[in-house]
């Protein structure tokens, strides 16, 4: 037995690269050198690196914004109201799941192009107002809301609106509060793609993988840029998540 | 006053062009509902349903995108099934990887939702953050890499040599032995998404009160409690979580590149997205790409159907 572990050993050519699971564990030499390139690089950037980070953040914020209140109307009358075509309607946006992006991003592109769209970032945030995946999870959360909750607020003389916006969407918080990350990850990620040419356009996405591009010397700052592009998300993700709270006993509502 | 006759005797057979009169009555009656719709419904018809109905369409054209696409009818799909080895080795794993994903994936996500259903807000969060951080970190799937490397370097070899147990790496990415395994414990890894969020949210949207009334009524355990009372208060996320498993387990290719290589030795891990991909993006065969597109959408909805119905059983 000691004889195949010794031979093993020998087999290995460098001990402290594979199998120790400590050296996965514990750093040596800590640093935040990464970060310091990272400054310097982010000031030799051709556009103020800050106009990045600010197309970003309003890409993102209108974005998530727009689509959750989007999705969430059209959510709202597909699971309360009974009207022709509502049930055709939620089975093409469920299967529209189903059929591959990579095909339809030409078609997609002339679409934008056919509307000039090109070079703005309507090609960008309209098209995510009617992402599927949205209108599908809110569809399902608003079927569980009570009718006679509804009811009892158009009796008192709400408006369908005020109803939506002061009743539905309190009662299905958990529900948005988990639409808002997949629609914050999808923006906060976009490289503006295809579709966006103009240097003072582009995302901080698409700065960083200009970053990243620079190949292995540069591959400690790639890390310190991954670090920061995960930071926000996961900031956010905890705030909505310690929010998700049971909405059905919190808002006092019983059949 | 037609219009009202119609409305009342709804059952009468009636001309089509009465029968879209009282369509067009019934419509406008909703108005408010429409108006609700309108916006997801316009945006969704341009940049949704044209693109995709466009692809469909294509599907039975030789399109370069260079040239303009040329009808060629069904030619695409009778290459597909019967000229394409390699789709057919490509469509062989997809179901593989499907039937083991996707299954596993969908009871590991609804299964640690419930476990950390009942924990404290804060603590809940930051369980769910640690379970959702290899979907939410991107590309961090990398580093299994590092993991299953070729070499002696690679943490598993090397743990494996240390131990004795083998004396040469083993080639776990390019060997198609060992491929498709790897890949698949990525997969798994990395299976705790969208489905697993809708549940964390599903399951706190449950009033409690049934819970109480449910043990009045003689429920005696927890796996009782989860069957009779916590599933089926959760179909529609139950129901959103398989579209979700359907749609990601057929359509694995992203984590496949880095790991194994695009394509893997002897297509040993090809999926019929990587498939696509190889067509549409690299070869710009766009017709065939989305003839490969339309069957794999055609075996997404069979299997949702199927899926859909187990669904409605729960909780009987």
């Amino acid at each position: 037995m000691a004889k195949t572990k010794a031979k093993a050993r020998r087999r290995k050519p460098n001990r402290s690269l594979g199998g120790d699971i400590t050296n996965i564990v514990i750093v040596r030499n800590p640093s935040l050198e990464n970060f310091q390139d990272l400054f310097i690089l982010m000031q030799q950037s051709w556009v103020p690196f800050s106009r990045y980070i600010l197309n970003t953040v309003f890409i993102t914020a209108v974005g998530t914004v727009g689509h959750v209140i989007v999705a969430s109307m059209a959510a709202y009358v597909l699971a309360k109201h009974k009207f022709p075509g509502r049930v055709l309607f939620f089975n093409i946006v469920v299967l529209s799941l189903m059929f591959s992006y990579h095909v339809t991003a030409i078609p997609s592109y002339l679409t934008m192009s056919f509307l000039g769209w090109i070079d703005t970032y309507y090609a960008i945030i309209v098209p995510q107002l009617a992402y599927s995946l949205g209108l599908f999870l809110m569809k399902q959360f608003m079927e569980q809301i009570p009718d006679s909750l509804l009811e009892a607020a158009r009796i008192d003389g709400a408006s369908e609106f005020r109803v939506f916006w002061q009743i539905a969407m309190p009662t299905v918080k958990p529900a948005w509060l988990t639409l808002v990350i997949f629609v914050f990850q999808n923006l906060w990620n976009t490289t503006g793609g295809t579709y966006i040419y103009r240097e003072e356009l582009k995302t901080l996405p698409y700065a960083l993988q200009q970053i990243l591009a620079g190949g292995i010397a540069r591959a400690g700052v790639a890390a310190a840029v991954a670090l920061l592009m995960m930071s926000v998300p996961i900031t956010l993700f905890i705030i909505t998540q310690s929010n998700i709270i049971q909405t059905m006993t919190t808002s006092g509502i019983k059949e | 006053m037609r219009k009202m006759a119609s409305n009342i005797l709804p059952n009468t057979k009636m001309s089509f062009s009465a029968r879209m009169n009282n369509t067009w009555a019934e419509m406008k009656k909703n108005k408010v509902s429409y108006m609700f719709l309108a916006p997801y419904a316009i945006i969704f018809a341009i940049f949704t349903i044209v693109p995709v109905l466009t692809s469909i369409g294509l599907s039975f054209t030789y399109y370069n995108i260079l040239e303009p696409p040329k009808w060629i009818g069904f030619q695409n799909y009778i290459n597909l099934l019967l000229d394409d080895e390699v789709f057919l080795i490509a469509l062989k794993n997809t179901f593989i990887f499907a039937a083991i994903t996707g299954p596993i994936g969908y009871f590991a996500a609804l299964f640690f939702a419930w476990m950390i259903n009942e924990l404290p807000p804060k603590i809940r969060a930051i369980m769910v953050v640690i379970f959702y951080a290899p979907t939410i970190s991107g590309q961090a799937y990398i580093v299994w890499n590092t993991l299953f490397s070729g070499d002696a370097y690679g943490y598993i070899n090397g743990m494996l040599i240390q131990l004795g147990i083998i004396y040469e790496p083993i080639q776990w990415l390019t060997d198609p032995t060992y491929m498709k395994t790897a890949a698949i414990i990525v997969v798994l890894w990395m299976s705790l998404g969208t489905g697993f969020l809708a549940f964390v949210a599903g399951l706190q949207g449950i009033d409690n009160t049934l819970y109480e009334a449910g043990y009045v009524d003689g429920i005696q355990n927890r796996w009782q409690e989860l069957w009779y009372i916590t599933l089926p208060s959760m179909k529609p996320q139950l129901l959103f979580g398989a579209v979700m498993s359907i749609t990601s387990s057929f359509a694995i290719h992203e984590v496949l590149v880095p790991l194994v290589g695009f394509p893997s030795t002897d297509y040993a891990a090809h999926t019929v997205v990587s498939h696509l991909v190889d067509y549409g993006n690299i070869r710009f065969e766009m017709g065939y790409a989305s003839a490969i597109a339309t069957l794999l959408f055609i075996a997404m909805v069979g299997t949702n159907q199927i899926v859909q119905r187990l669904i409605r059983k729960v909780g009987s």
